[in-house]
């Protein structure tokens, strides 16, 4: 298939990874050869096979719609990059 | 005594007996790491004091003489991708560097209710990623038998840590072979559960559809000991079965007579070190001693493993990592705005392999690939599991190696990530399926390093995999051989 550099830059783009020039080239290369390698999977016809979904047998896990946990904010917000009193401080959203 | 070579259930009848107190033994494990680490680097983190203040908790318990929690007492190491509450836990990965979860995940409640020391957090690979503990972002850890080699991966940390007599056990995970193969490259026991048999909340997500916590031991008993504590359902895991758990440790020493065991020819082929395939053969001939009936079988899919695994965990990966966005912890870069902190944030907290992955896991789900790649995988991986699915009508458990070359050098492969990728190959199909496997040492090769033996079982039939492995333990003397260390 070849995967361009372009492909690459998108895909960092969609992954929110900006990449170093030197990272862009190498991903590319190893990229390609992972790639690659995968496509042996088309060597097999899975046009009658049902996609894995799940390991075991179980049904929809479902709980009762209730409050376990009281509110902590200190605790959650001990690990903030940045904080304001009760609240994670973050860049502007909108201009 | 040299009280940090003890097994848990050693430890824990001395303990017990009051032959030497929970202090004694912590100390012991303490002095053992401080002699031993610089070389080995197991740990990322030791909790030096909180651990020898619980071990004064479990001594006046043990005083006491009326506690049968099962683990009281006893030093355990775990991978750094359990959040411990109030300790930092950071995945191998400067993106976490400094994070100190609010909360425990639910194998560490469950181990402290045990009565558990913790010695501290091991290392891995970053985010569970590797086969060699080389991707740490901190220093790669060495194996304990050679520290030119590698303690294989990723929970690279916990096995050189069992290995070393750094502590009595330790926790692991295992999304492609991570307690495993590291187990194999050790010389130690490790377990990967069935999918859904222990909780997985608290545990730093790699790939959701795989990911297990599983013991590592120094002897099969050991490992029965620790997966009944930690097995169990858990509300808070929306994939753990609600199942009983049997008394694994008790009904480990019924005999395996009758027992059929599958060999699958398609995990006896070349690329193979000679050595570890003699090895496994020879294990095959202690069971059949043993009385278990031997069949070949076929895992038809098996050469598909690979592939299937690095669409199907690249892409959860993928997902699972979008949370480390430098907004509510971990590390936020400076920048000009709000896209351009989210892609440097991560682009300086993350290593090569977790960007290889985020960007391999990003493409093969991107518009225009899914199908020929995420919607192609999980098609083999049905496939792959009705492998087992149809073995399992033949066969009560399957034998084969755990890895197919004993533990490499240092740097011998970090270079190819193809090449890394390849050295799970005969662990990664267990992960695709769901089922559960166990490593335990089965001989050394020419260099002095060990080899691992790999049992799989069928869905949520530890105790025979148990069973199995305990039959092969008592026939041999590969579990009670020592690294120089």
């Amino acid at each position: 298939m070849g995967l361009t550099r372009e492909e690459v830059q998108r895909v960092a783009m969609l992954a929110r990874l900006r990449l170093t020039a030197e990272e862009e080239n190498r991903l590319t290369e190893e990229l390609d050869g992972i790639l690659h390698y995968m496509d042996k999977l088309n060597a097999l016809d899975t046009s009658q096979v049902e996609p894995f979904t799940h390991a075991v047998d179980i049904v929809n896990a479902f709980r009762e719609d209730k409050v376990t946990n009281q509110p902590n904010a200190d605790a959650l917000l001990a690990n903030a990059p940045e904080k304001d009193e009760t609240f994670f401080r973050v860049p502007k959203i909108i201009e | 005594m040299n009280l940090p070579a003890l097994t848990v259930h050693e430890a824990k009848e001395k303990l017990r007996k009051r032959e030497f107190s929970s202090h004694e033994l912590t100390e012991a494990v303490f002095d053992r790491i401080t002699a031993t680490d610089d070389r080995i680097h197991a740990y990322v983190t030791l909790c030096r004091e909180a651990a020898l203040e619980q071990a004064r908790y479990a001594d006046d318990r043990l005083r006491k003489g009326n506690d049968l929690s099962p683990l009281i007492g006893i030093p355990i190491a775990i991978k750094d991708n359990f959040l411990t509450r109030g300790v930092r836990t950071t995945c191998a990965s400067k993106i976490l560097a400094g994070f100190i979860p609010p909360y425990d995940a639910a194998t560490i409640n469950a181990i402290r209710a045990a009565g558990a020391v913790f010695t501290g957090k091991t290392n891995l690979d970053e985010f569970a990623m590797g086969s060699s503990a080389e991707n740490s972002a901190f220093f790669p850890t060495r194996n304990p038998w050679n520290t030119d080699r590698v303690p294989g991966g990723s929970s690279g940390g916990s096995a050189a840590a069992v290995s070393a007599d750094q502590c009595i056990a330790a926790l692991g995970t295992d999304t492609g072979g991570s307690i495993r193969q590291p187990a194999a490259c050790c010389g130690i026991v490790g377990l990967k559960p069935t999918y859904g048999r222990v909780s997985r909340y608290g545990i730093i997500a790699f790939a959701s559809s795989m990911d297990q916590v599983g013991p590592m031991t120094k002897d099969v008993r050991d490992c029965a000991l620790l997966l009944e504590a930690i097995a169990g359902h858990d509300p808070a895991d929306s994939t753990s079965v609600n199942r009983p758990v049997p008394n694994y440790s008790e009904a480990l020493t019924r005999d395996i007579k009758g027992t059929r065991l599958g060999i699958p020819k398609e995990y006896f082929v070349s690329g193979m070190q000679p050595e570890v395939e003699k090895a496994v053969r020879r294990a095959i001939q202690v069971l059949e001693k043993n009385g278990a009936v031997i069949e070949d079988i076929s895992l038809p899919h098996t050469e598909y493993a690979i592939a299937v695994y690095y669409i199907v965990a690249t892409a959860e990966a993928s997902s699972n990592l979008a949370r480390y966005d430098g907004m509510r912890y971990g590390h936020r870069a400076r920048a000009k705005d709000l896209t351009e902190t989210y892609m440097l944030s991560r682009e300086e907290g993350f290593g090569p392999e977790v960007k290889r992955r985020i960007m391999l896991g990003t493409y093969v789900l991107s518009a225009g690939y899914y199908d020929a790649y995420y919607l192609k995988a999980q098609q083999v991986r049905a496939l792959i599991k009705k492998d087992f699915d149809d073995a399992f009508q033949r066969c009560d458990a399957i034998v084969a190696p755990t890895a197919p070359t004993t533990a490499f050098q240092i740097g011998e492969k970090i270079q190819d990530p193809l090449q890394m990728y390849l050295s799970d190959i005969y662990t990664i199909s267990i992960n695709l399926a769901g089922v559960p496997a166990l490593s335990l040492p089965c001989g050394f090769d020419s260099d002095g390093l060990p080899i691992g033996l790999q049992i799989i079982g069928k869905h949520f039939d530890e105790l025979n995999l148990l069973r199995v492995a305990y039959a092969y333990e008592r026939s041999t003397e590969w579990h009670t051989k020592k690294p120089n260390v």
